[in-house]
């Protein structure tokens, strides 16, 4: 088995009276994609802002690429790209001008239009943040999480509300950045993207996990317990008709 | 792993945060805009005209020849006797103070005129000398025996309304863009989580906070050099001490821009929405802006609006900047003032830090 970048071990996180983790542990292997799914409020996204170093826990014990988060806060921000849900950038700046203000944070130099170019915003190197579309945006925002080769990224439902052609399209860069060794983190509401993308995934209910496997174990263990689904599944989906009538192309 | 260093990210968000200041209007407008036009409405209400005031003094005898052809002059305007009339001239009040007298047919005129209004104490002379002259029998020029002509020259120093405005309006922009402008972008950087993304990269808070206030201080005091600038070359602005001057005032203004953003980051802290930052904003400024002698003069309010004033910030601020460019003070002999808004700084920032939230 893989190396694990990220080990949490019995992670608590207690809000006044709310108690948001109960106790979750878990690891990422190195270079995988690693889904958290869950319903809302089920504790992924303060997972995920813990491990980022984002939040504070109540207990338990998390590290990063050998580090711990209570004694090395700073090194692993140095090792890791966040996509936080929402997150805002600079309203008056255009895109290369918040690159290079990323890249100042990161403390290295970078060519803004190569980024761009990586992420397809090379046309939109002069356009402000909230000019861009949906999926635009999100493509920037990974872009920012990528400047300084991280070993891990965190996407924190990078899919949520965009159309099925934005989706696919970003799937596509997301399998791209696993493609050059990078762990990749990703929560999302989306069972079929889970099923596309990750390698691993947890499941994540009422801040415990009760599910962790590779997908396609997951759904053999439901069958093999006798589960039935409700209706016949037709080999194909509405989504596939819409993409096959609109195309697959992206669109801006 | 290399080691990571803040001040290149404290560059980098100075200078984000620079480049936000310039494209954002309101910071313009409040910082620049206003006090300039602030400054050329007042600068103009100022100007008295060509008229040459001539102040009598209490030895004029108005049936002499010159007294009366000076009198015809249309440009001449003669004020009464006052005993005041000497500071008068030395302030550029007056243009010139005139005595003539009659002893054994010989009229002795006697004129004073100080080096703060120069040019219009020289056409005074011109006139006088002209006048005198049409006396003359024999055009051998000089003056005819039955006059004499005595002049006098005092040292003086010209407070005009641009030497009471200009301090002001400084005050009134690093008071606005300090407050205002600080409490809007954290907020909104707070409330866009623009701040939550950069928390997630190596930088720390605090380098987050002395990025943006250096940004502002640059972009403020930019802003208080063109004012300082266009006042002292348009207007005619005072500056004792020349460069020294406009440097210490620079410093003043400097340490008071830190001081009113400490209420910015405290009202920042304490308004729930954007909508609230404006009225908690004017109700900091405002009174400031009235009572501390920023547009006119606190000379005339009653006593106890005096004492309210003296304990106002920008009272102090004002006080001072005026004193260093008008009287030729260093900022250690303005101390006292500096001493005033260093207290303010210790209270507002202790408050800033009860109030002053990340998220």
């Amino acid at each position: 088995m893989a190396n694990p970048i990220i080990r949490v071990n019995n992670l608590i996180k207690k809000y006044e009276k709310l108690e948001a983790l109960k106790g979750i542990s878990f690891e990422v292997y190195e270079g995988e994609i690693f889904g958290l799914l869950g319903p809302n409020g089920a504790g992924k996204t303060t997972t995920l802002e813990i491990i980022e170093t984002l939040r504070k826990k109540t207990s338990g014990s998390v590290e990063v690429a050998g580090y711990d988060i209570d004694i090395n806060p700073q090194k692993i921000k140095q090792l890791i790209g966040v996509q936080l849900q929402a997150a805002g950038y600079y309203p008056t700046l255009n895109l290369t001008q918040l690159l290079n203000l990323f890249a100042g944070l990161y403390n290295i130099k970078i060519d803004p239009l190569e980024i761009l170019q990586s992420v397809g915003l090379e046309a939109k190197a002069t356009a402000k943040f909230k000019q861009l579309s949906g999926g635009q945006k999100q493509r920037f925002s990974i872009a920012t999480t990528l400047l300084h080769n991280p070993k891990v990224i965190f996407l924190d439902e990078p899919t949520t509300g965009l159309d099925p052609q934005s989706r696919r399209n970003l799937w596509d860069l997301i399998k791209n950045i696993q493609s050059k060794r990078t762990t990749i983190v990703i929560t999302t509401h989306y069972m079929e993207e889970a099923e596309q993308l990750a390698d691993r995934v947890a499941i994540i209910d009422q801040g415990q996990i009760i599910a962790i496997n590779t997908p396609s174990v997951l759904i053999q263990q439901l069958l093999d317990g006798g589960f039935k689904p409700k209706q016949v599944v037709k080999p194909a989906t509405l989504e596939d008709v819409f993409l096959q009538l609109t195309g697959k192309e992206y669109r801006e | 792993m290399k080691k990571y260093n803040q001040f290149t990210a404290f560059k980098a968000l100075s200078r984000a945060s620079f480049s936000s200041l310039l494209k954002r209007p309101s910071s313009i407008v409040f910082g620049i805009v206003f006090p300039l036009i602030f400054i050329l409405v007042f600068g103009f209400l100022g100007d008295r005209g060509i008229k040459i005031r001539v102040g009598e003094s209490q030895f004029l005898d108005t049936a002499t020849l010159v007294y009366q052809q000076l009198s015809k002059e249309s440009s001449i305007d003669f004020v009464p006797f006052d005993s005041i009339q000497e500071e008068q001239l030395k302030k550029g009040n007056l243009d010139a103070l005139l005595s003539i007298t009659k002893e054994n047919n010989v009229t002795k005129v006697s004129y004073k005129i100080s080096d703060v209004s120069l040019d219009k104490s020289r056409v005074f002379e011109l006139i006088l000398k002209q006048i005198a002259q049409e006396e003359i029998i024999n055009s051998s020029g000089e003056l005819p025996k039955n006059i004499e002509i005595r002049k006098e020259e005092i040292k003086g120093k010209k407070f005009t309304i641009i030497d009471f405005i200009l301090p002001g309006q400084l005050g009134f922009a690093l008071l606005s863009t300090g407050v205002f402008g600080t409490a809007f972008v954290f907020l909104s950087l707070r409330q866009t989580l623009v701040i939550k993304r950069f928390f997630a990269t190596p930088v720390k808070r605090t380098v987050i906070i002395l990025a943006e206030a250096n940004a502002r201080l640059l972009f403020s005091l930019a802003g208080s050099v063109i004012i300082i600038i266009l006042g002292y070359y348009l207007f005619g602005f005072t500056l004792a001490n020349g460069l020294i001057s406009a440097i210490e005032m620079i410093l003043l203004c400097a340490l008071s821009l830190v001081v009113f953003m400490g209420i910015g980051f405290t009202i920042s802290g304490i308004a729930s929405s954007e909508s609230v930052v404006p009225p908690l904003s004017n109700l900091v400024t405002l009174p400031q802006f009235l009572l501390s002698g920023s547009f006119f003069s606190t000379e005339l309010f009653p006593g106890w609006l005096q004492t309210i004033s003296n304990f106002l910030p920008l009272t102090h601020l004002n006080i001072a900047l005026r004193k260093i460019a008008f009287d030729g003070y260093h900022l250690i002999d303005v101390w006292m003032h500096v001493l005033v808004l260093l207290i303010w700084g210790v209270l507002i920032y202790l408050m800033a830090g009860k109030f002053f939230k990340w998220e």
